[in-house]
């Protein structure tokens, strides 16, 4: 054996106060609950919207815009929307948290943030657009 | 970020083999990772042929046999060999699991054995448990009471309140579950690992502990508790029979319970 197999020592901090670290962060539950919580109201919503498409397959685009129009639609799918990006968020961020560490973290978590923003605003202003829209009908 | 292989100094070589003596009928080849920090060298796969007519039962009777009879370097560690010292654990045939309490004759063909997976080895199949040890100590697992016991006799438990402590008191601390936690590989440094959680909750759970609270407190973290994904290896690879991850599940109720 010689020195050069001796490797260096970089932390010598005791096991026990690596343990403990910084403490708790006192923070997810919130974060784990409302992933749960959002999972499940997306399956009503998502059902709802799967069965709406399905009745919209071939229709005209005054019949889809008349569709959308109506408050009761427009207000299903602005919460599948918002749901369904808040959930995509929450549900990445698990993935960032597990396998992306140290430095690159905190951008890998601020650009997922502003993507799932930026999409779901998007998402957001299609279905305000339409919901939104003249009717045709009225003017025809 | 997380890495898909091994660092250049882990990659495993092939080793040697040890063939069983001329004239044995009922040979089983074992491949047992080794490993010394003394010469610098990566860790190889050792193959030993054991006569199976020659050895005791278990995987533990074989790694006996082998240091008594083959190779004395071979290093590992072992106590009660009845599964309830805990000190056996290590990776046999992909599982993690105890060797005295593995039958040999559960694994087919050749039996592969290693370390408990992604822990610092310190030798052969020793694993550096240090860390997860102080884990442990984080949690504090000993009775906090501001009342004062009894002058006359013990702190007294319902037989109801005694029964919420079934399926954790009889955690042996082998550390099976949280080294087979893909959690616990990536985040071991903060995620605090299913064994350690189990015993977090064995003393949430005990009537006769005050610092509920306190210990709900210590264990609100994104990563300490939350970093349970529920994979279940922990209750999959238990040796004990325990589910740690129902434990760790009620851990978050409680989160959840005192929010609302």
């Amino acid at each position: 054996m010689n020195a050069s197999h001796t490797p260096r020592i970089d932390v010598m901090r005791s096991q026990l106060g690596r343990a403990r670290g910084l403490g708790s962060g006192k923070a997810g539950v919130d974060h784990w609950w409302l992933e749960r919580m959002s999972a499940v109201a997306l399956v009503p919503l998502s059902g709802w919207f799967v069965l709406q498409v399905l009745r919209l397959a071939g229709a005209e685009q005054q019949d889809v815009v008349e569709w959308g129009g109506k408050p009761a639609n427009a207000s299903m799918l602005l919460a599948l929307m918002v749901l369904t990006f808040y959930h995509m968020q929450l549900g990445l961020q698990v993935i960032i948290d597990d396998y992306v560490h140290g430095k690159a973290h905190l951008p890998a978590s601020l650009l997922l943030k502003g993507a799932a923003l930026l999409i779901g605003l998007f998402a957001v202003v299609a279905v305000l657009k339409l919901a939104l829209a003249p009717s045709t009908k009225a003017g025809a | 970020m997380v890495e898909f292989s091994l660092p250049k100094n882990s990659t495993i070589g092939k080793g040697r083999t040890f063939p069983a003596a001329p004239g044995a009928k009922n040979v089983k080849p074992f491949r047992i990772y080794r490993w010394s920090p003394d010469d610098g060298a990566n860790p190889v796969v050792d193959t030993y042929e054991l006569d199976l007519d020659k050895i005791g039962p278990m995987v533990l009777d074989a790694l006996i046999h082998i240091k008594n009879n083959v190779d004395t370097t071979l290093t590992f560690r072992r106590s009660c060999r009845e599964g309830i010292c805990g000190s056996c654990a290590m990776n046999i045939d992909g599982e993690n699991t105890l060797a005295c309490l593995k039958p040999i004759k559960d694994v087919q063909n050749a039996v592969s054995i290693y370390p408990l997976p992604h822990m610092p080895v310190v030798k052969d199949l020793v694993p550096d448990l240090n860390g997860a040890y102080a884990q442990l100590r984080s949690i504090e697992p000993w009775l906090k009471s501001d009342t004062a016991p009894p002058p006359d006799s013990e702190r007294r438990q319902s037989i109801e309140e005694r029964e919420k402590l079934d399926g954790m008191w009889e955690c042996i601390l082998c550390f099976c579950c949280s080294t087979s936690c893909p959690s616990y590989w990536w985040n071991g440094d903060r995620y605090l690992g299913p064994a350690t959680l189990l015993a977090a909750y064995r003393w949430i759970a005990d009537s006769r502990d005050e610092h509920t609270g306190d210990r709900l407190d210590a264990l609100e973290d994104p990563l300490k508790l939350y970093a349970c994904r529920t994979i279940m290896n922990c209750t999959q690879t238990c040796p004990k029979g325990l589910n740690p991850a129902k434990a760790i599940a009620r851990i978050k109720e409680l989160q959840l319970e005192r929010k609302v």
